[in-house]
């Protein structure tokens, strides 16, 4: 591979060790003397634990110990919550329950043994007493008096209380004239279904006393860190690696009980140890994402102007606060609820609310999704009641474009966009007159098929450190970034990313090539080894490019100015003369001085001609903040088909427009959106985490539980608008979680359309083909009762 | 109680003692330390552990050690030859059918045996071929031009 530019579609460096089953996953991993681990897990939502009976399980075949909560209460310590809210109620998390289990999945002992069979066997054989307690899974009813209590610190269960908002509600809907819609809003609980599960190999070496943890998680660095913190380990004598990770769209965004408990248990036994989650754990123990409750509002003119949005929220938690849990129906809901839209009047509350269900966090798009969700569908709604194109209110009530911050009702600053122009590009590549004139003539011959668009804007680029800090950030979010030019000049990046399949070895090899006209080949990107480089964040919310890529950039821009000066040492001249271009610096006006980048390398680290007071080597670590957050848009635009008799939905078009700022690797960037449409996808038509009123979770298995699969997608048709963002060097926005964002409003909106000629104003997701059928058939029969009613209206009056 | 197999994997003859309930995807991972087979769910919906047992593609997690005695595997290690990519596995890189890989070698290998049965799928047909393979991170769209692709290359 040659020197790349920024912005070439380059085929994956990742790819040939994976395509050949050659990469290595945690369960890939094997090490001597390694024992295998396996979870006893409460089957009750809500029970005190009475006993635990281990006699049976310690006599099984290859079991090496077994150790109950009880037994490790002292050095497990509690999980953290890394955000805090104003009068948070933070109960207690212990890694393995002691008195009270709160969820099923929630762990109560673990077993170690020779094999994973013989764990799983020996696991069975432990046998807990519970007294079972009454359970509650529904955020709104855990709220009501006599609820079932999740945890005494909490009274009516409520974890947090919060509002914003801007504007006033309750004096734009005084006007009789103003007009407002109201529907009931339930984003359901969703599963997050990395293909991998979660996995750890935690290998304590009783002779330096340190500590290496293999695991599946987004954030090596912060594992380190909170891990150190709640078991009370020197810092510096825990090593997090994350191998290759197979998926975690969030869901491998915190740390982990089980993360805890299997250093805990290496050291206790002093061998490595072996935790592969089985897929029905992961749907029980694994972290959850959406589960909101809620009733919306808008208000808004007959002229389509809207004034305003209104949403009163029961988020539901789960049984314990996960890392990041308070943030997601917070700040990350909350600040999104003006979309692309003036909006100016906003009024959010929100309560988090603690029931006894597996807990809930950061799920692709994080809180985003759900609000843009509430905007969107309400926006349709709103422009179903007031007679007009849902279109046409989009764009009267679009931000004008701007390319240097603009600051919105709620008083964040959306860095750059041109919402419009996206939004027509997105038109124009649908022929959206086209659709509704073939729309008309399919309902003449009794079809059902509907239109559904969504003009989505989100927070990426995670994010201002201090900005964060205010808002509750227990750490910082910048990023970091160590580039190290060998005396050879090929090159070594250590970023603090830590990917889970979006391709930061070729994105930061390329970034780097690009910058220093080095082969891409001969850049060797490392992440995920907290030994390996300096402390980092991790890759979630759509940060990487924006943050971590931003600090390599950094980090090349300061070795470019180190060897800049050093050639033009050695070339005697001055550096404000020597330009560096495609790997080679030059003189100005002097054509034979030149001095290629390798040679500049070698000199650095020979020393022997270094300007006076410089130090040796080429080598360079930054750490970049950014100044705002960056965020992403777009228009996206989905059709939808209904089968009359069946219910069926089939989504039959999608194109997407998306901005995300500069793209450094196109193919790359495609890749991500199509992942993130299905996802949204997904959500809108097929997946459902349900539990019963005990709290079973009925959807815990790959059958059970609706994964999308191939044959149910359109090919979805993709372009994008370029506007670049003011807020790093690389004028990039990130692009991970965008197509979840606006698919699910989107093919939601086309569901409504489909069926709005025979009355249907809303439908929760997902539009399962019963829901839909019986939705058809409500309004069939609210139309028939109508028609009967005006040839007798007489009869009626009786 | 353990029964001795021999099984043919990759050209390569093993033979082991092995428990009854052995699944041919912890035989391949654990016993024969193949790890390209990777096990996504207990219920056998994933396909992440796709295999070719006989030529024919079978989820590894459903089928016992036991009953592959005598059988051939081939597993994605056996896929390329040598340093050379299949036609289905270069597709994959070219047109970026994986981002995590974690469904990879299962997607590949049932993609093998589904253009052995039939060289020429429309996109229809490619999708419904690939529906008992799950992936999370591409939304299929670029697994099923790959497929095309490969298809393509075979012909």
């Amino acid at each position: 591979m040659p020197v790349t530019t920024f912005g070439e579609s380059v085929r994956r460096t990742e790819d040939p060790r994976l395509i050949t089953g050659r990469g290595k996953y945690v369960d890939d991993i094997r090490l001597a003397g390694m024992a295998h681990i396996s979870f006893v897990r409460s089957p009750y939502a809500h029970a005190n634990i009475k006993n635990i009976d281990t006699t049976a399980a310690a006599n099984a075949p290859g079991v090496i110990a077994i150790f109950t909560g009880a037994d490790l209460q002292e050095q497990l310590g509690g999980l953290p919550v890394a955000w805090l809210l104003p009068d948070l109620k933070q109960p207690k998390h212990p890694p393995l329950a002691f008195e009270t289990v709160r969820y099923v999945g929630d762990a109560v002992a673990v077993v170690v043994a020779d094999t994973p069979y013989q764990a799983t066997d020996a696991a069975e054989l432990v046998e807990v007493d519970y007294e079972v307690l009454p359970a509650i899974v529904n955020a709104e009813r855990a709220t009501k008096d006599g609820a079932p209590e999740v945890h005494p610190e909490a009274p009516n269960n409520i974890g947090f209380d919060w509002s914003i908002g801007a504007g006033d509600w309750d004096e734009v809907i005084k006007d009789p004239d103003v007009i407002v819609v109201k529907e009931e809003i339930i984003n359901q609980r969703l599963i997050p279904n990395s293909i991998e599960t979660r996995g750890v190999v935690a290998d304590f070496d009783p002779g330096r006393e340190n500590l290496t943890l293999y695991t599946s998680t987004q954030i090596p660095h912060l594992v380190k860190m909170l891990y150190a913190m709640v078991t009370g380990t020197p810092e510096q004598k825990v090593r997090v690696i994350a191998p290759e990770v197979g998926g975690a769209f969030g869901s491998k965004l915190y740390l982990y009980a089980e993360e805890v408990v299997c250093g805990i248990v290496s050291k206790q036994l002093g061998r490595p140890v072996k935790w592969i989650e089985a897929r029905s754990e992961a749907y029980i123990a694994t972290t959850h994402g959406r589960d909101h409750i809620g009733v919306a509002e808008m208000a808004g003119k007959k002229n389509g102007e809207i004034l305003g949005i209104k949403i009163d929220l029961y988020a539901n938690l789960g049984a314990y606060l996960s890392l990041f849990a308070p943030l997601i129906p917070s700040y990350f809901f909350g600040l999104m609820l003006g979309g692309v839209y003036k909006m100016p009047n906003i009024s959010c509350h929100v309560y988090g609310v603690f029931t006894n269900t597996t807990p809930v966090d950061a799920y692709r798009g994080a809180g985003r999704p759900e609000a843009t969700y509430v905007v969107e569908r309400m926006l349709d709604r709103f422009a179903a009641e007031i007679g007009r194109d849902p279109v046409a209110v989009r764009r009267k009530n679009m931000l004008a474009s701007h390319k240097n911050g603009r600051t919105v009702t709620l008083g964040v600053t959306y860095d750059s966009g041109d919402y419009k122009a996206n939004l027509n590009k997105a038109l124009e590549m649908f022929d959206y007159p086209a659709f509704r004139a073939e729309q008309r003539t399919a309902r003449r011959e009794g079809k059902l098929l509907g239109v559904g668009l969504c003009t989505y804007i989100e927070i990426s680029g995670a994010a201002p450190s201090a900005v964060a800090s205010s808002l509750g950030a227990g750490a910082g979010l910048w990023e970091s970034a160590a580039v190290r030019v060998h005396p050879t000049g090929k090159v070594t990046v250590y970023s603090g990313t830590s990917p889970s399949g979006q391709g930061h070895e070729t994105a930061w090899a390329q970034l780097t090539s690009s910058e220093l006209g080095v082969p891409m080949e001969d850049i060797e990107i490392l992440h995920g080894d907290t030994d390996q480089g300096q402390f980092g964040t991790g890759t979630f919310g759509s940060r990487s490019v924006a943050v971590g890529g931003a600090a390599i950039h950094k980090s090349v821009t300061k070795i470019i100015a180190k060897a800049t000066i050093i050639a033009a040492h050695i070339m005697e001249s001055d550096p404000k003369f020597v330009t560096f271009e495609g790997g080679s610096f030059a003189v100005e006006d002097i054509p034979d001085k030149t001095m290629t980048f390798q040679e500049v390398a070698g000199a650095a680290y020979g020393a022997a001609n270094l300007p006076p007071g410089m130090e040796p080597g080429l080598d360079e670590t930054s750490f970049f903040d950014p100044t705002n957050f960056t965020w992403p848009y777009g228009a996206h635009i989905a059709v939808v088909e209904i089968d009359q008799d069946t219910g069926k939905v089939d989504l039959i078009r999608y194109v997407a427009v998306d901005d995300v700022g500069n793209v450094l690797n196109p193919m790359i960037v495609d890749g991500m959106l199509h992942g993130g449409i299905a996802q949204g996808v997904g959500q809108a038509l097929t997946e459902a985490a349900v539990y019963t009123d005990d709290g079973q979770l009925l959807s815990g298995s790959m059958m059970d539980y609706a994964m999308p699969t191939a044959d149910i997608f359109p090919k979805f048709e993709s372009d994008r608008t370029v506007t670049p963002s003011p807020v790093n060097e690389l004028g990039v926005k990130g692009a991970g979680e965008a197509g979840t964002i606006a698919a699910s409003p989107a093919v939601m909106n086309a569901v409504i359309d489909a069926l709005s000629h025979l009355g249907v104003r809303h439908m929760n997701m997902p539009a399962t083909s019963e829901k839909v059928w019986r939705a058809i058939q409500d309004a069939k029969e609210t139309q028939r009762a109508a028609r009967a009613a005006a040839r007798n209206p007489r009869k009626q009056g009786s | 109680m353990s029964t001795e197999i021999t099984v043919t994997v990759n050209g390569t003859e093993h033979t082991a003692s092995v428990e009854p309930r052995l699944l041919l995807a912890h035989f391949l991972r654990d016993v024969l330390d193949l790890t390209g087979t990777h096990i996504g769910c207990d219920t056998s919906q994933c396909g992440a552990c796709t295999v070719h047992l006989n030529g024919e593609a079978v989820k590894s997690c459903t089928v016992f050690a036991v009953q592959a005695n005598g059988s051939e595997v081939k597993t994605i290690e056996g896929v390329a030859d040598g340093e050379t990519y299949s036609n289905v596995q270069q597709a994959f890189w070219d047109e970026h059918g994986l981002q995590c890989g974690f469904c990879t070698p299962g997607m590949i290998m049932t993609t093998e045996a589904l253009l052995k049965q039939n060289p020429n799928p429309t996109e229809d047909e490619i999708r419904t071929g690939i529906a008992g393979n799950f992936c999370r991170c591409t939304g299929y769209q670029n697994i099923v031009n790959a497929i095309g692709v490969a298809a393509k290359a075979g012909r």
